[in-house]
């Protein structure tokens, strides 16, 4: 469990997944994926595997991830196996309607 | 929260899709990943407290951009094309700073003490050779990222502040990461130190798409550089546009672009004559209408392509207006129009625009925050919303015309006299007035071969608009001065009626 910041990043200890947070809660909360908690992005990788490797379909880079509030949102930052989570809680992608460009 | 995100993920993801065309040169994502880091090895060695960028567009400016933010320091582009002592003045301010420029820029000026200048083939030189190396942006979302000198037509120049998380939550609420197809391609013909230049840099680099550059804009070369680059997507300021339309009108030949799918404009009032004809020269490209500033790191609302087609081809003028309109609030934006004692207006009223969102800066060096303490943010904009939410900008509350203690916006009486058959072009400014302290002043360009009498033009205002709106005093010009960015000088036209003593 950790206080969550707007801008901070964290990795995965297993696999390549790198997420930033986008906007959260002001409680403490776990994030992990695939069942074990993210790491600073200077942290040690563990060699142990996913708890729950089977469950979801992995973190894509650029898709923005939600709980089903939509308090706490996660930017993939970098793509890999594990299935991203809030207190145990899957998160999904953010469905969003795409703008036209304008710049 | 940092700039540098935005590249890292471009480069992570297709590292050999190319990030900057520009002549001969093309950088990949990984190329410039690499040059971005190498620069800012030398930028964090020179102990420096901003980057300066003073110069044309070319690869040294999404470099320099990138690689400010990695070593820690602020980016600041200027205007090339101040004056002398303008310059000179701005370099002062930002001492000690890395300054990548330029001849012919350099050869008049004095560089001020602690400004260490690199050449522009110099600077991409030690980027480029720099051999490549893993290295993390410092520093918090909350550290500034980018200083913008206003353009200053009002007076000196005031440093705008953009942070980090400012930038990146115009990105990330804009923009889909990696949305562009392989062979999109972007023409950006703004210059660097303008908000737009700095958008399409990073909004472009988020989504993948290609950017192609064009330093110095004429018409005929936007033209044949959109055929040679297979451009997808443009970006320009409404004289921009102007004058695109003037050249295929010159020329009588189609656009001929296959490859141009969308167009965006912004950065000034658009007159509705001039996307009119745009949409009839490109009639398969999308139109976007972008309404920004500055201090909101660039769009706040978009009028889309569905409103400009609906709006061109409708019957219905509620509708048809639409293309004279700014569209509606991004979905990350909150937006309020509000009368002088800050109370929230209803539709058709006109007050002043407040925004609120996490891309809304708000915020210059010398005055710090103008948020208020919930977060709104006066944009000095007038306009008002319709009863269907769109947003209708009238001018600047500065350039507001007080008339016997009433509040009377140029723009309203300016597109009632474009639409006269004799006016190519108008603005409308405050004089002195005996009676009611201030009135209303119009400098016309007439249409080649046109006439029109003050008295016919006042007649034509009178059957439009209630009577205090009608112009006391006519000055009849050539052409309007506009800025390089084709914002109008009102301060030069007031000087047109300084015989006018009150």
């Amino acid at each position: 469990m950790r206080l969550l910041k707007a801008g901070t990043r964290a990795r995965c200890a297993v696999c390549d997944t790198e997420i930033m947070v986008v906007r959260t809660v002001s409680s403490e909360v776990l994030v992990t994926c695939g069942g074990v908690e993210l790491i600073g992005m200077d942290g040690a990788k563990t060699p142990a595997p996913h708890a729950d490797v089977a469950a979801g379909q992995g973190a894509l880079v650029g898709k923005r991830y939600v709980n089903a509030a939509d308090a706490v949102e996660l930017l993939c930052t970098k793509g890999g196996k594990g299935q991203l989570a809030i207190n145990g809680e899957s998160l999904a992608v953010k469905q969003t309607k795409p703008l036209p460009s304008s710049d | 929260m940092n700039l540098v995100m935005t590249l890292e993920m471009a480069a992570e993801c297709h590292p050999q899709r190319i990030a900057v065309s520009s002549g001969n040169l093309q950088l990949s994502y990984a190329d410039l990943l690499n040059a971005a880091r190498s620069a800012a090895k030398f930028i964090r060695a020179a102990g420096v407290r901003y980057v300066g960028m003073l110069d044309i567009n070319s690869p040294a400016v999404p470099i320099a951009l990138f690689a400010s933010a990695y070593a820690g320091v602020p980016y600041v582009p200027m205007n090339y094309r101040l004056t002398k002592p303008e310059i000179e003045a701005l370099l002062g301010r930002i001492a000690p700073a890395l300054l990548v420029s330029d001849d012919p820029t350099l050869a008049p000026l004095a560089i001020p003490p602690g400004i260490e200048v690199m050449r522009r083939a110099q600077f991409q030189r030690a980027a480029l050779g720099g051999a490549p190396e893993a290295l993390s942006a410092p520093g918090e979302p909350h550290d500034t990222a980018i200083q913008l000198f206003t353009s200053g037509t009002t007076g000196k120049p005031k440093a705008a502040v953009l942070r980090h998380q400012n930038l990146m939550s115009y990105v990330l609420g804009t923009v889909d990461f990696a949305s562009a197809a392989e062979d999109d391609a972007i023409l950006i013909s703004v210059p660097p130190y303008h908000i737009a230049g700095i958008s399409a840099v990073l909004s472009s680099t988020y989504a993948g798409r290609r950017m192609v550059q064009l330093p110095n804009f004429d018409a005929g070369t936007w033209m044949q550089l959109c055929r040679d680059e297979k451009i997808s997507n443009a970006f320009v300021v409404p004289t921009m546009l102007s004058r695109i339309v003037d050249h295929l009108q010159h020329t009588g030949k189609p656009a001929a672009v296959p490859s141009l799918r969308a167009i965006a404009y912004g950065g000034g009032k658009m007159p509705l004559a001039v996307i009119e004809q745009a949409m009839g020269l490109f009639p398969g490209v999308d139109f976007t209408n972008a309404y920004g500033l500055t201090e909101t790191s660039s769009t706040i609302c978009l009028l889309g392509p569905d409103d400009h087609r609906s709006g061109f081809e409708s019957q219905d003028p509620r509708v048809r207006k639409r293309l004279a309109s700014v569209g509606k609030p991004v979905p990350t934006i909150e937006l309020q129009v509000r009368d002088e004692d800050r109370k929230v207006l209803g539709p058709g009223e006109t007050g002043e625009i407040f925004v609120r969102g996490e891309q809304v800066a708000g915020e210059y060096l010398e005055q710090g925050s103008l948020l208020d303490a919930d977060g709104w943010f006066p944009t000095r904009d007038r306009g008002h919303l319709d009863e269907f939410g769109y947003v209708y900008l009238e001018g600047r509350a500065d350039d507001v015309i007080v008339r016997g203690g009433e509040n009377i916006s140029p723009g309203e009486i300016e597109d009632v006299l474009l639409a006269h058959p004799a006016v190519s072009d108008v603005a409308v400014v405050a004089v002195p007035d005996r009676q009611w302290g201030e009135s209303v002043g119009a400098v016309i360009v007439l249409r080649e071969n046109a006439q029109a009498t003050d008295a016919e033009l006042q007649e034509w205002v009178k059957q439009r608009l209630r009577s205090s709106r009608v112009p006391t005093a006519f000055r009849y010009v050539d052409q309007l001065p506009f800025n390089e960015m084709g914002k109008v000088l009102r301060r030069v036209l007031k000087q047109h009626f300084a015989d006018r003593a009150p």
